[in-house]
C-alpha cells in the first residue's frame, strides 16, 4: 500500500513529468522524423545503390567476356587476313619472279634476241661486202667488155682503112705518105698498111665490060661469091643482036649457071638401102628402153610412190619402185604354174614367136579380141 | 592500014601517058610532104596550104606506094602537136584508115599504126577518138601479123593509147591486146620486145586490176628472162614493167619477187645506162613498200648496199627512187632500219641531203632520215652521228625552202628527236632551235641528265646549263618543267651562278651588307 501511497504522492510529478515528457517529445517529433526518413533514406539508397552497382558489376562481367569473346574473334580475323595478304604478297612476288623468268625468255627467244640480232647483223655486214665486191667485179668485168668491143669495132674502122689506102703503102724506092724519111720510126698508119692486103675490087674490070655490053660473061670469082650469098647475078644487057647461029646472051648465062639437076636416080646413093637399114636398127636399138615404170595392178595402192610435199623440206626420199624387191624372184611361188598350152599352140609355135616378140612390152596385145581367131586361122594355113 | 595501026597505038600511048604523068605527079607530091613533114619548121607553112585535104584523097588511091606514103606524111604531121592530130580525127581519116589496117599490105599498115600512134599520143580525148573510131580491134588484129615492123608499129600505138589513164587502158585490154603483147615480147626482134613491154608497163600502171590482167596472161615469167638482156632500151621498159606491175599490191609484188629476179637485178644497179639504173632502184621501191617481209628479202640479197652503193654513184633525180627505197625499208621495223644503218646508209643519204639542191629530193631524204631514225635510240644515235640533226634544223628553218619540205623536215626531227640520246649532237640544236623544237631537246636532256653524271658535268661545261637558264618559257609550259627536272639534276648555287643577271643580285647584296 505503501507503493501505492507512494504513487499516490507522486502522482501530481509523475503526471508533470509525463506532461514534459509528451511536450519534449512533441518537440522533438518532427526533427525526429527528419532524421529518420533522413537514416531510411540513406538506407534505401544505399541498398538501391549498392544493388545498382552490383547489377554494374555483373554488365561489366558479361560485358568483359562478349567483348573478349568478340576481341579474340575479330583477333583471329586479323590474323587470317594478315596471312593471308602475306600470303598473297609472297605468291604475288614469286609469280612476279616467274613471269620474269618467262617473259625475258621469250622476248630474247622470239622477239629480241640480242645476239641472234648481232648475228643477223653481222651477216649482212658480210654479205653486204659480197655483193658490194660482186658487184665492183662485175661492172669491171662489162666495162672491159665495152672496151673491147670498142677497140675491136677501131681496129675493124683501121684495117677497113688501111685496106683502101693501100696504096699509100711505102715501096722500096719511094717512101709512102705515112713513112717519113724525117721521123726516126714510120707511122703506126704504114705498119698497118704493110700487114693488111689490099681490098680487092668491087667489080673485076670484065664485069665491068660486060656491063658496058660486052657480052662474055664473067667467070671471075667475085660472081661465084655474090651467088654463094645468094644474089642472082646481073644478066649481061644485050645492046644488038651478033652475026651467026648464036643463042641469046641471057639464055647461054643461064644455062652456065644452072644449078645440077640429077635425076632421083642419080641422087640416091648406092648403098642407100643398107644405109637406111642401118639407121633403123639403131634407132630401135636406141630407143628400146621404156621409161614408164611398169606397175602392176594388184595391190596398186602399195605401188603409189611417196610424194614429197614442196612445202617441207624433209629429208625423206622416195624409195623408188622396182629397185630392190620387183626383181626378186620366188621361184617357190611359180612352182604350181604351168605355162600356158593350146592346141593349136603346137602347131604355129614358130610363127606366133615371131609375131610375139614384137609387142612383147604392151601388155593390150593379150586383150585383143581377135586372137583366138586369128591363130586358128593361121593354124589352118599351116 | 599500017598508018592506021600507027596512029591507033599513037592515040593509046598518048591516053597512058597522061595517066602515067598523074600518077608520077601524085607520088612525087606525097613523097615531098612526107620528106616536108619531118622538119618542124615546115609544117605550120603545110598545114596553112591545106595539106591535110589534100592527103585525105591520097590515102584511098589505087597505088599502093602512095597510100603508104601519104599515110606516113599524116602520121608525121599528127605527130607534130595535138592541133594537127585534132585536124586528123576532125578530117574524119581515122575510120578510113581504121578500115584499111584490116585490108592492105603491111607496109601500109604500119604507116596506118603510125598515124593511129601519132594522134593517140596527144591526149586522153584524141586518143579516146582513135578507140571510138574502132582503131583498137584493128590494131589488136595487125598484132596477130606476121611481120615483126606491123606488130611493132601496133603495139607501139596500143601503148600511147593505155598510156593515158584507166579508162582507155581498160578499153585495150577488153580488145584482147595483153595476150598478144605477151607474145610479142617473145619474139626474137629487140625492138619489138621493147615496144611490147613498154605497152604492157603502160597497161598495168593504171589499177591493180589491170596489172592483175598483165600478170594473169603471164607477163612477168617473160619480162623476167629478159633482166640479163644485153640491150639497154629493152631492160628500161622492162624494170618500168616490172615496177609498174609490182606498185600496186602485195600479191602482184610477191608474184614478181618470185621470178627469181632478186640476186640478177642487182647487177642492172651498176648498168652503164642510167635509166636502166633508175628503173631498178624504181622496181626495188615498188617491192620494198609493201611489206616488211619483202623488204626483209630485198635487204638480205644484198639490195640495201647494192642500191647505197647505186646512190653514190649518180646525181640528180635518178637518186629520188634509191633514197624512197632506203625510207621504206627503214620504215617497216626497227631491224630494217638497223640494216640500213650498218649497211653504211646513213652517211649515204648525208652526202645526198648535202649534194642535192632540188626540194623534193630533200624531202625524201629528209624523210627517209625521219624513218631510220624514229625506232630507237640506237638508229637515232645513228642519225645523230652523221650530223645531220643541223641540217635538217637548217632546211627547217630555210624560209626558201618548200613547205612540204619543211613539215617533212619538222616531222624528221621531231621523230629522231625523241629517241636521241646522244646529248653531244643534241648540244647544238639548244642553241639554234626554234621554240618547239627545241622544247623536245630540252625534254630529252630532262630525261638524261638525272642518271648520268658525266654528262651532268659535261652539261655545266660546256654551256648547256647556262644555255638553259637563258630560255624564256611560260610559267606552267611543258618547256618549263623541262627545265625545272634539269634544274633539279644541280646544287642550287650552280643553278643560280648560271641563271641571267646573277653578277647583278651579287652586287647588289655587296651594296645592302652593312659590315658590323
Amino acid at each position: 500500500m505503501a507503493r501505492l501511497v507512494k504513487l499516490q504522492n507522486e502522482i501530481e510529478r509523475i503526471k508533470e513529468k509525463y506532461f514534459t515528457r509528451n511536450r519534449f517529445a512533441e518537440e522533438n517529433r518532427q526533427r525526429e522524423n527528419e532524421a529518420a526518413i533522413k537514416i531510411q533514406s540513406w538506407f534505401r539508397g544505399w541498398q538501391v545503390r549498392a544493388y545498382l552497382s552490383h547489377l554494374h558489376w555483373k554488365a561489366t562481367i558479361i560485358q568483359k567476356i562478349w567483348r573478349g569473346f568478340r576481341a579474340r574473334a575479330r583477333f583471329r580475323q586479323t590474323v587470317k587476313a594478315v596471312y593471308f595478304i602475306m600470303k598473297m604478297n609472297f605468291y604475288h612476288k614469286m609469280s612476279v619472279r616467274i613471269q620474269r623468268r618467262w617473259r625475258g625468255y621469250y622476248v630474247r627467244k622470239y622477239v629480241h634476241n640480242y645476239y641472234a640480232r648481232r648475228r643477223y647483223m653481222e651477216g649482212l655486214i658480210r654479205k653486204n661486202e659480197e655483193i658490194r665486191r660482186d658487184l665492183v667485179d662485175f661492172s669491171e668485168f662489162q666495162r672491159r667488155e665495152r672496151e673491147q668491143i670498142a677497140m675491136d669495132r677501131e681496129e675493124q674502122k683501121k684495117t677497113v682503112q688501111a685496106q683502101r689506102m693501100h696504096f699509100l703503102l711505102s715501096t722500096k724506092q719511094c717512101p709512102g705518105v705515112f713513112n717519113s724519111p724525117f721521123k726516126p720510126e714510120p707511122d703506126e698508119m704504114e705498119l698497118r698498111l704493110r700487114r693488111t692486103k689490099p681490098q680487092p675490087p668491087t667489080a673485076s674490070p670484065r664485069e665491068r665490060d660486060s656491063r658496058l655490053g660486052n657480052r662474055i660473061p664473067s667467070t671471075h670469082s667475085s660472081a661465084s661469091i655474090a651467088r654463094a650469098h645468094g644474089a642472082q647475078p646481073l644478066p649481061p644487057i644485050p645492046i644488038k643482036k651478033p652475026q651467026g647461029p648464036f643463042r641469046e646472051a641471057a639464055e647461054v648465062w643461064a644455062q652456065r649457071h644452072r644449078s645440077l639437076e640429077p635425076s632421083l636416080r642419080v641422087q640416091t646413093s648406092i648403098t642407100d638401102l643398107e644405109e637406111a637399114q642401118d639407121q633403123l636398127r639403131l634407132e630401135e636399138w636406141r630407143n628400146r628402153t621404156v621409161d614408164t615404170l611398169f606397175q602392176p595392178f594388184s595391190k596398186a595402192h602399195q605401188n603409189r610412190r611417196y610424194e614429197r610435199m614442196i612445202h617441207t623440206s624433209s629429208s625423206f626420199q622416195p624409195v623408188p619402185y622396182g629397185n630392190k624387191h620387183f626383181r626378186e624372184e620366188r621361184p617357190d611361188n611359180l612352182l604350181g604354174k604351168k605355162p600356158l598350152q593350146r592346141a593349136s599352140s603346137r602347131l604355129c609355135n614358130t610363127h606366133l614367136r615371131t609375131a610375139y616378140t614384137l609387142p612383147r612390152t604392151h601388155q593390150h596385145i593379150m586383150e585383143m579380141p581377135m586372137w583366138p581367131a586369128w591363130s586358128a586361122s593361121h593354124s589352118t594355113k599351116t | 592500014l599500017y598508018i592506021k595501026i600507027n596512029t591507033y597505038c599513037w592515040i593509046i600511048h598518048l591516053c597512058l601517058l597522061v595517066f602515067e604523068q598523074y600518077q608520077k605527079a601524085r607520088t612525087q607530091f606525097v613523097q615531098t610532104v612526107a620528106e616536108l613533114a619531118t622538119r618542124p619548121q615546115n609544117i605550120e607553112t603545110l598545114q596553112n596550104a591545106g595539106v591535110m585535104s589534100l592527103l585525105r584523097p591520097l590515102l584511098l588511091d589505087i597505088v599502093p606506094t602512095i597510100q603508104q606514103t601519104s599515110a606516113l606524111a599524116l602520121g608525121r604531121l599528127a605527130n607534130y602537136n595535138d592541133d594537127l592530130a585534132e585536124a586528123v580525127v576532125k578530117g574524119d581519116i581515122l575510120p578510113q584508115l581504121v578500115y584499111s589496117l584490116a585490108e592492105q599490105n603491111r607496109f601500109y599498115k604500119k604507116a596506118a599504126a603510125f598515124v593511129l600512134r601519132a594522134v593517140a599520143k596527144h591526149s586522153p580525148t584524141l586518143a579516146q577518138a582513135v578507140v571510138d573510131c574502132g582503131g583498137l580491134d584493128a590494131l589488136v588484129i595487125s598484132l596477130e601479123e606476121f611481120d615483126p615492123g606491123v606488130k611493132e608499129a601496133a603495139a607501139w600505138a596500143l601503148g600511147y593509147i593505155a598510156r593515158h589513164n584507166g579508162h582507155l587502158s581498160q578499153a585495150v585490154v577488153d580488145a584482147g591486146a595483153v595476150p598478144l603483147l605477151v607474145l610479142c615480147i617473145q619474139e626474137p626482134e629487140v625492138a619489138l620486145k621493147r615496144i611490147a613491154a613498154s605497152a604492157l608497163s603502160d597497161i598495168a600502171k593504171h589499177s591493180p586490176e589491170l596489172a592483175q590482167t598483165v600478170v594473169d596472161a603471164g607477163a612477168i615469167a617473160h619480162l623476167s628472162q629478159m633482166i640479163l638482156n644485153p640491150d639497154a632500151k629493152l631492160k628500161r621498159q622492162v624494170f618500168s614493167a616490172l615496177s609498174q606491175i609490182s606498185k600496186h599490191s602485195v600479191d602482184l609484188a610477191e608474184m614478181v619477187v618470185e621470178a627469181e629476179i632478186f640476186p640478177s637485178i642487182l647487177v642492172c644497179l651498176r648498168d652503164p645506162d642510167e635509166y636502166v639504173r633508175k628503173n631498178v632502184t624504181t622496181l626495188m621501191r615498188e617491192i620494198t613498200k609493201h611489206t616488211p617481209e619483202l623488204s626483209q628479202l630485198v635487204v638480205n640479197t644484198g639490195g640495201v648496199a647494192a642500191v647505197i652503193d647505186y646512190l653514190g654513184e649518180c646525181q640528180g633525180g635518178v637518186r629520188l627512187p634509191g633514197i624512197m627505197m632506203l625510207g621504206y625499208v627503214a620504215a617497216h621495223s626497227e631491224n630494217l632500219a638497223m640494216a640500213v644503218i650498218v649497211s653504211k646508209g646513213v652517211p649515204q643519204l648525208a652526202i645526198c641531203l648535202s649534194e642535192e639542191s632540188e626540194d623534193h629530193i630533200k624531202a625524201a631524204t629528209v624523210w627517209a632520215f625521219g624513218q631510220i631514225g624514229r625506232h630507237t635510240p640506237e638508229h637515232a644515235r645513228a642519225v645523230a652521228a652523221a650530223h645531220v640533226l643541223p641540217k635538217l634544223l637548217a632546211l627547217y628553218m630555210d624560209p626558201d625552202s618548200s613547205e612540204d619540205l619543211q613539215i617533212k623536215a619538222k616531222k624528221a626531227l621531231k621523230s629522231i628527236l625523241q629517241k636521241c640520246t646522244h646529248l653531244p649532237a643534241l648540244e647544238p640544236l639548244l642553241y639554234e632551235a626554234p621554240s618547239n623544237i627545241l622544247k623536245h631537246v630540252v625534254y630529252q636532256f630532262s630525261k638524261v641528265l638525272p642518271h648520268d653524271s658525266k654528262a651532268r658535268r659535261l652539261f655545266v661545261t660546256s654551256g648547256g646549263l647556262k644555255k638553259v637558264q637563258e630560255i624564256k618559257a611560260d610559267v606552267g609550259s611543258a618547256l618549263q618543267e623541262y627545265i625545272n627536272s634539269i634544274n633539279n639534276c644541280y646544287p642550287e648555287e650552280i643553278v643560280r651562278y648560271y641563271s641571267p643577271g646573277y653578277s647583278e643580285t651579287l652586287l647588289e647584296r655587296i651594296d645592302k651588307y652593312q659590315p658590323v
